[in-house]
């Protein structure tokens, strides 16, 4: 079926979308899950979607906003039964790299959304507008925000290690 | 050498679009040129291109993972995955006899109910889920009276929850896993009346399955095809593991202290005998 084969070739994007966002992989699974089961229910329309990746992504944000204010019961899919593969190197880098997955995840939700759909997806600012439904101008002050805040957070982990650092070397 | 011709100011929207690259090439230039002289800027702008390419370096392999099977399903069929737990009434029909089959056609007819709520199954199941793990610890921590009608007048028993039920329900035989029918009670549900089933294995350690039907909300209006697939799911609710699944407007839900891996093996085995009920 086309439709099936074109909704195939948005998952992975939507997955990496999503495990930024839920910040793991059995909440984001469970994005994905729900977001595919919303546009299969609204599959009549897609003749009419001039922007795939928009409504897409803008199915899985309303979806998004709807779960995070009911908490449930957290779940763990069985077929997952392959451990969650760690996504950054193991070295320096992976280290820079989990503050950075750690920095994101207290980043406030909207403000975290503009950034991933710019740095991950390199969203037009004009699609991001679209599939949060919000006006340009908040893309920009939420971007603005969310990468000073990103920045900020991270160089404040960084700053105590490189003290050790030069504290070790002193005699 | 000509001077830099004087260019309007760079505003903060044109900084983030110049990290992006969402200006015109020209433009794109001039702030090139202004951040030259204004090391503060330039160093955030640096910051922000760097947080780009590390949200990259930590997301990209997502990409390349294979799907999982849920996902798969979902991405690919024309109806809900969670639809076709229904199973054909292969299911529904060893489980609630006439009264599956019914409810299994008039499923059938509604084909792509509209706004369906995606969440809303995760969210009732979840839910049974966590009733499941309560009931569990309640009632296995009853030395004394642990269920209502023992498994000695088992019949008694099924006939009753059955009647109470309003559908057909049967014990699954664990013993070949190690579990014995200690007996059974009924449960007040979300809605209506849930059955427990009690199992004990030879080191005293209690297994529940709580049977309800009442799932109904979660599974109507949505199209059943013949797929003998069934979504198990693990949920852990304070001590007590709960491995469950949902077929059609049935859910089940094994509680114990057990082990995910032993919950999944019983569980396997209890869909299994279910599904293989005349």
């Amino acid at each position: 079926m086309r439709d099936a084969q074109q909704l195939l070739t948005w998952v992975p994007r939507l997955r990496r979308y999503a495990r930024a966002l839920a910040g793991n992989r059995d909440d984001a699974d469970d994005l994905v899950q729900d977001t595919l089961v919303r546009a299969w229910s609204k599959a009549a329309l897609w003749r009419g979607v001039a922007d795939m990746r928009a409504w897409l992504f803008g199915i899985m944000h309303n979806l998004h906003v709807d779960g995070a204010r009911r908490p449930r019961l957290v779940t763990v899919a069985l077929d997952a039964g392959v451990p969650e593969a760690p996504l950054a190197p193991a070295q320096d880098e992976g280290l820079a790299l989990r503050d950075l997955q750690a920095a994101l995840d207290r980043l406030p939700a909207e403000q975290k959304e503009v950034l991933l759909l710019v740095a991950l997806e390199d969203m037009a600012y004009a699609d991001v507008a679209r599939t949060l439904g919000i006006p340009i101008g908040t893309v920009m002050s939420r971007l603005s925000r969310g990468r000073e805040r990103l920045r900020a957070m991270v160089e404040a982990r960084e700053a105590p290690q490189r003290l050790q650092v030069v504290r070790s070397r002193t005699p | 050498m000509t001077p830099i011709p004087p260019s309007p100011p760079v505003t903060e929207d044109e900084l983030h679009a110049h990290v992006d690259g969402q200006l015109p090439a020209e433009r794109q230039r001039e702030v090139e040129a202004w951040l030259a002289g204004r090391p503060e800027e330039a160093r955030r702008v640096a910051a922000y291109r760097a947080q780009k390419r590390e949200l990259h370096a930590l997301f990209d392999p997502v990409l390349d993972e294979p799907l999982p099977q849920r996902v798969r399903q979902a991405a690919r069929a024309p109806v809900p995955w969670y639809a076709r737990r229904l199973a054909a009434g292969l299911v529904l029909a060893l489980l609630g006899g006439a009264a599956g089959w019914g409810l299994r056609g008039a499923v059938d007819g509604a084909v792509h109910g509209p706004g369906v709520p995606g969440a809303g199954l995760s969210e009732a199941s979840s839910g049974f889920a966590a009733r499941a793990a309560v009931a569990h610890a309640v009632y296995s921590a009853d030395a004394r009276r642990p269920v209502e009608v023992d498994a000695a007048h088992e019949e008694q028993l099924v006939a009753w929850l059955s009647k109470r039920m309003a559908s057909p329900m049967h014990a699954p035989r664990l013993q070949a896993l190690g579990y014995a029918l200690e007996g059974g009670r009924l449960l007040p549900g979300g809605r209506g009346p849930v059955a427990q089933f009690m199992y004990r294995d030879a080191a005293a350690g209690r297994l529940t399955l709580y049977v309800s039907n009442e799932l109904g909300d979660a599974g109507a209006g949505r199209l059943a095809t013949p797929n003998a697939e069934t979504a198990f799911r693990f949920a852990r609710e304070g001590a007590v593991n709960v491995f469950y699944w949902v077929d059609g407007p049935f859910g089940y839900a094994l509680a114990g202290d057990a082990g995910r891996e032993t919950l999944a093996r019983v569980g396997e085995e209890v869909y299994r005998q279910l599904a293989e009920r005349p």
